[in-house]
């Protein structure tokens, strides 16, 4: 029973990533109608931007300290970041420790301005071509966006550690009688994507600016012809989902070092998760993403890789071609998207 | 001749015609001079411009004629390769068993992916080829190299080792890939003055692979069967409406292009005795993809051009380094020199895939067709001058 939430709690934080950035795609494919390949680019940009803001407050100078001496009898160089001899060192300390979720608030103005820049640059220009268009030009805008990354930060995973505060493990399992020990981060990742989940759903649910949005997915034309100026709203809902797309990644980089790489290998998991999901439909990308990196977790316990080799590389693919045979529109997949 | 309007033989045989002295044109630069190493005329280049070549003609009949995209042509290339070595391990170094089989396998394959895939279209058809393509290098590159079961050898790349059974091998013949006992890296050098020309055993074969494949693919493009994809690419809902089941016509493109993708597959380990999983990634069928767009999909000899010119120019790209670069533009002030350089850095060396990434971004923008709309703008824009500098002989009616 043990191993079996545990692994129920070792998916659902996989599953958490690909939910998020499966429902980043259902966004921009439900207003915009464009499939994005650079979407696992943008992932990885809101990881560089975690990274991005911890050197940045790891700017330090260095003083010669003549009271200590290294171990080579010289006097010692200390290095002071500048945050800490501005705010003195425990708010300064505590500031570069806390760097990653700070980096949240960093990262929200970058990802939507990057979104704006590439749908009014870009993306505005391939409505009217066919999807091949757009899947090709996305991905050249994703290799491009990827080898821009790797010119700056290198080809290396990038350590970036969680605050020291919530970096421990921590056993859920005293509260209900069991043994349970897991990974603080993970939960806090697994909370963190529930948050931006929920807000989403309740900004489409519960704002005006969301109806309309809303209604613009269901009848662009009409909603046009009533006056409303759709495409700065889609426009809009681009810049969000690429903000949510930054945010899996900003939170992902403790649990896996960012590298130029991992947005398209998260890329294509996620378009399985789209596709499982249902094209089009926002609660089936939240699901399916969950359901499937749960999944991907229970193929991944030995039982199971011992039972059947290898079951866990695959089974996200199987399962895709199963449900896309069997129930072509996906989980929750809407009548009339994207049919043929 | 064979079976082909005056216009095809004729394309035909200028590409054949190039692939003969490619040796001898790819090579302008004198062996000792400082240019060259922007020779391109040495075995392992030019093979892999004609084999490059041939997966990107079968990927064409696939995308270009009905345009379903696939993401996921890498994994019978991968396939390809790995059959033809296991032929090397089990029946000895002639290529030809392991050509063959490449072929047969990568098309039993093709034939299995492409009826699940193919009962859906547009993204979810890409979509689904890539996760196969995604699931086979999964398994070549952990599931099936356990000890237990060893078909891939994983992360090392299948190879020949000296205790396979090679039941045909002869100590007469060579211990590398060979045709019927002629060496596949028999290279015979050439000097004619400063130059040194290579001409290779393993070349020739792709080459005369790349032509059948080419004429075949010339054929396939002017058939009724042909026709009957385009129609399929056009407008797939009216073929349905006027009765007719398009699915065994696509089906057939997509195991032809899959069986020209294990050929290709399957010369790559001809040339070189190793296949490794990395050759069923999707990065490798995103390249084959670019190498079709940029050369112009759709077209007969586009592919082609964009294979030679991605393989080239990755090659060249990577080559130039700062160093070369601070030779070029010497005759510049120091300092606007340096910045030069600084701003050319990060587009060459390691630096060649951003490069082939915004390359290949302009082309899907501003060049749908490729390389070969862009020379027949060229062509006609050149036409529309010449036309204008000789002013017809037709007299404008007066006011």
């Amino acid at each position: 029973m043990d191993a079996f939430l545990l692994q129920i709690l070792n998916g659902l934080d996989k599953g958490s990533a690909y939910a998020l950035i499966a429902l980043g795609l259902t966004l921009i494919f439900g207003t915009l109608g464009v499939v994005n390949f650079a979407h696992g680019a943008l992932f990885m940009i809101g990881a560089f931007c975690a990274v991005t803001l911890q050197r940045l407050l790891n700017l330090s100078f260095e003083t010669i300290d003549p009271s200590q001496k290294d171990f080579l009898g010289n006097p010692l160089k200390v290095k002071t970041p500048y945050i800490e001899s501005w705010f003195g060192p425990d708010l300064g300390g505590a500031i570069i420790d806390w760097s990653v979720p700070l980096a949240i608030l960093f990262a929200i103005p970058i990802m939507i301005a990057i979104g704006f820049v590439m749908e009014r640059g870009l993306i505005k220009h391939f409505y009217k071509r066919p999807h091949a268009d757009q899947i090709l030009v996305t991905f050249g805008l994703a290799i491009v966006l990827q080898e821009v990354v790797k010119y700056f930060y290198g080809a290396n995973p990038i350590q970036t550690p969680a605050p020291d505060a919530l970096n421990g493990i921590a056993n859920l399992g005293a509260i209900i009688g069991m043994d349970i020990v897991y990974p603080v981060w993970r939960i806090v990742y697994f909370c963190f994507s529930v948050l931006i989940i929920a807000a989403i759903f309740a900004f489409l649910q519960f704002t005006t600016f969301g109806m309309v949005v809303r209604a613009g997915m269901a009848d662009r034309e009409t909603v046009g012809l009533l006056g409303i100026n759709i495409d700065r709203r889609f426009t809009i809902m681009f810049g969000i989902a690429a903000a949510v797309a930054g945010l899996a990644g900003v939170m992902y980089t403790p649990i896996n070092p960012p590298n130029y790489h991992m947005g398209m290998d998260f890329l294509v998991l996620s378009f399985v998760v789209v596709v499982v999901g249902g094209m089009g439909s926002l609660p089936g990308a939240v699901l399916a993403g969950f359901l499937l990196g749960v999944l991907e977790s229970f193929a991944s316990t030995t039982w199971a890789t011992t039972t059947l080799p290898g079951i866990n590389q695959i089974i996200i693919y199987v399962v895709a071609i199963v449900v896309l045979l069997t129930r072509p529109r996906g989980l929750m997949g809407l009548k009339g998207v994207m049919e043929d | 001749m064979f079976g082909l309007n005056t216009k095809d033989t004729k394309s035909l045989f200028i590409v054949a015609f190039l692939v003969v002295v490619a040796p001898f044109i790819l090579n302008p630069f004198p062996a000792a001079s400082a240019m060259a190493q922007f020779n391109a005329g040495y075995p392992d280049l030019m093979q892999k411009f004609v084999i490059f070549g041939i997966f990107a003609i079968g990927f064409n009949i696939l995308f270009g004629l009905t345009g379903y995209l696939s993401f996921g042509h890498a994994a019978f290339l991968g396939i390809g390769s790995y059959s033809c070595v296991w032929m090397f391990k089990l029946l000895g170094y002639n290529v030809i068993p392991g050509i063959v089989l490449s072929v047969i396998i990568s098309g039993i394959f093709a034939l299995a992916i492409g009826f699940v895939s193919l009962r859906r279209s547009g993204i979810y058809f890409s979509i689904l080829t890539l996760a196969f393509a995604q699931m086979s290098f999964a398994l070549a590159y952990s599931v099936l190299s356990n000890p237990k079961f060893n078909l891939t050898n994983g992360e090392t790349g299948l190879q020949v080792y000296a205790n396979d059974p090679q039941w045909f091998h002869r100590d007469s013949l060579p211990d590398l890939p060979h045709l019927f006992g002629l060496s596949m890296r028999a290279t015979h050098k050439l000097e004619i003055g400063a130059w040194e020309f290579q001409l290779n055993a393993g070349y020739y074969l792709c080459a005369l692979m790349m032509l059948v494949c080419f004429y075949l693919a010339i054929r396939i493009f002017r058939s009724p069967f042909g026709l009957m994809l385009r129609a399929v690419k056009s407008n797939q809902q009216r073929m349905n409406y006027t009765g007719l089941n398009t699915r065994p016509y696509t089906l057939a493109a997509f195991v032809i292009s899959g069986m020209y993708a294990g050929l290709a597959g399957g010369l790559l380990s001809a040339v070189d005795p190793l296949a490794g999983a990395e050759r069923m990634q999707w990065t490798a069928s995103g390249e084959v993809v670019l190498m079709t767009i940029l050369g112009g999909a759709g077209t007969l000899i586009g592919p082609v051009l964009g294979a030679g010119f991605i393989k080239y120019f990755e090659n060249i790209f990577s080559k130039i380094n700062d160093h070369v670069l601070h030779s070029w533009f010497a005759f510049l002030p120091d300092g606007l020199e340096d910045f030069v350089v600084f701003l050319i850095h990060p587009f060459i060396g390691k630096g060649w895939h951003l490069t082939l990434g915004i390359l290949f971004m302009l082309v899907v923008i501003f060049l749908p067709g490729g390389l070969v709309e862009g020379g027949q703008r060229l062509g006609k824009w050149l036409h529309r001058r010449k036309a204008k500098d000789t002013p017809s002989a037709k007299t404008e009616p007066a006011e």
